[in-house]
């Protein structure tokens, strides 16, 4: 297990007219490997939770344990811990400021006092996995590039921190369609590829749907449901009352199903809708 | 650290120093700093620290908040002390190494300490009881007469307004972008002075590059909704002087009359 939360609570401005509570008694299990999805109504502690995982913000109260290593103890290093965990914020390019992109992307290894060569390879490894051109684009200044190719350029300022664990806060809101696609099919490959584990914060259940095998559903500062894609995605009464959806393939499907058609509503991507209704289909014709 | 700073904060109430005008609030600040600065002796403070105190009181702002704002210039607090302790000239109380400790030192030192946390105590009140946006229809109003010899009233009220109206998303975006690149293991809290310089660069530079954009877009938006100016705008709440405020401007004028009085009984 590379993350484990036990009873973490957060106070934000405690003992003033401004004290809110954020995060409320979470226990919290993820593994190794885990594609996790966060999702939750604005507000609900996501982004408090994940500012936890790597040491910005010291719990109020409880523990959190990264690959055996108590992060909230007074003496870990914080260096250590964000080694281990990366965080890329929501609108990651807002934090770019060297001269050239690849200076930008160096940023994060050289805190991390590597050497010129394993800087060198770090960063045009991450370049190559947010789909960068190492050549093309290591002189060019950050401030002049597309948006899209800003926010590569920001991930690839964490992925060269060659993290354990991976935490993206939205990482696709403000984009196109294009470039969310492209960012996500980056996320995905780099999942497949480095074998990392990956937190995805998210609005968007079908990209969630898409691409998670874990889902933690947050409601005012407590986990409100956890379970597969499949498990969670059922309760769509339960979602809708949170202020959240479900996929609108699988709201289709349910739909479809209570019109009395004897489908399947147990469905997540537009993909499996296709084989589903093909199966119906061909059912159908044969009676 | 960002979160020491309370210039400019306002503390939401209902009270009877939260219900003045700002004009008087003001014009009662502005005779108090005056009054402070009168007074030479040691029992008109007693006056002074009373009226604070009954006006927090009032207030219902946390005594511990009006405190606060002594924080970040407990440095210049200090030095004042130790500067007016040593170099006031007169009658020998003790020495610390070559340095003599005077009666009249002391004095003054105590004295000037307590003028300096009078005027920051009082000062931070009138930001805690009265909202930015009053606070600068007050300011604005207050200098309309000055208008005739040419100075931007209005003008100067918006730019504050705006100024005060960024201080928090300010902090709270440098709050961001220092979280985003000790995310990529920056470090603002070690090393010497000139190192530290060096590592407000990944902070300063984008927090300059959004300022200027949001500027802009600031710009754009009030351009798209006609802005143009103080001539004509009308306002949806106008201040007016009531009663409790001609009352509040009698009792404060007998009472800093009288105080800035004792500097010549």
């Amino acid at each position: 297990m590379i993350i484990k939360i036990e009873n973490l609570s957060y106070i934000y401005n405690p003992e003033s007219p401004f004290e809110t509570k954020a995060l409320d008694n979470i226990n919290l299990e993820i593994e190794k490997g885990d594609f996790v999805g966060l999702i939750g109504h604005t507000g609900s502690g996501k982004s408090t939770l994940v500012q936890h995982l790597n040491g910005l913000i010291r719990p109020t109260k409880g523990k959190i344990i990264i690959d055996g290593l108590d992060i909230t103890a007074k003496e870990t290093k914080l260096r250590t811990v964000r080694q281990e965990v990366g965080l890329v914020f929501q609108y990651p390019e807002y934090q770019l400021f060297e001269e050239t992109v690849y200076k930008d992307i160096a940023f994060g290894p050289k805190n991390l006092e590597l050497n010129e060569e394993e800087i060198d390879s770090r960063v045009k490894n991450a370049m190559e996995l947010v789909g960068l051109d190492f050549e093309n684009m290591k002189d060019r200044s950050p401030f002049e590039l597309s948006g899209g190719q800003k926010r590569r350029v920001a991930i690839a300022g964490v992925v060269a921190m060659e993290p354990k664990v991976l935490i993206l806060d939205e990482p696709t809101a403000g984009l196109d369609p294009k470039g969310r696609d492209e960012i996500l099919g980056e996320i995905q490959s780099l999942y497949k590829k480095e074998g990392i584990t990956i937190i995805l914060v998210s609005h968007s259940m079908e990209d969630i749907a898409k691409l998670v095998n874990k889902i933690v559903v947050m409601n005012s500062g407590q986990i409100a449901m956890e379970g597969t894609p499949r498990e969670v995605f059922k309760n769509a009464e339960e979602l809708e009352k949170l202020g959240l959806g479900i996929p609108q393939v699988t709201d289709f499907m349910r739909k479809f199903k209570a019109k009395g058609n004897p489908v399947s509503d147990d469905i997540l991507t537009i993909e499996e809708a296709k084989v589903e209704l093909l199966k119906y289909l061909r059912r159908r014709d044969n009676a | 650290m960002l979160k020491d700073i309370t210039i400019g904060q306002f503390f939401p109430g209902d009270t009877i120093v939260h219900k003045l005008d700002p004009r008087v609030k003001i014009l009662i600040t502005f005779v108090f700093i005056i009054s402070l600065f009168f007074i030479n002796k040691f029992y008109p403070y007693i006056f002074i620290l009373g009226f604070i105190l009954t006006a927090i009181k009032l207030s219902q702002v946390p005594f511990k908040y009006v405190l606060k704002g002594l924080k970040p210039l407990r440095f210049i607090l200090i030095i004042t002390f130790v500067i007016n302790v040593f170099m006031t000239k007169g009658v020998v109380l003790f020495n610390i190494g070559p340095l003599e400790v005077t009666k009249e030192g002391l004095n003054q030192a105590v004295f000037m300490a307590l003028r300096l946390i009078f005027l920051i105590m009082g000062t931070s009140l009138l930001t805690l009881t009265t909202s930015p946006i009053s606070l600068t229809d007050g300011i604005e109003k207050l200098l309309n007469p000055l208008k005739v010899i040419g100075l931007p009233a209005h003008e100067l009220a918006m730019m504050m307004t705006i100024a005060l109206r960024f201080i928090p998303t300010l902090l709270e975006e440098t709050d961001k972008i220092m979280k985003a690149q000790m995310a990529r293991g920056a470090d603002f809290e070690s090393g010497n002075i000139l190192n530290r310089a060096k590592n407000l660069v990944p902070l300063l530079v984008p927090l300059f590059v959004n300022s200027f954009r949001r500027a802009d877009e600031l710009a754009m938006a009030m351009e798209a909704r006609c802005y143009r100016g103080g001539e004509h705008r009308t306002r949806l709440n106008e201040i007016k002087i009531e009663r409790i405020d001609y009352i509040a401007m009698i009792i404060m004028t007998i009472f800093f009359g009288f105080l800035i009085s004792t500097r010549y009984i």
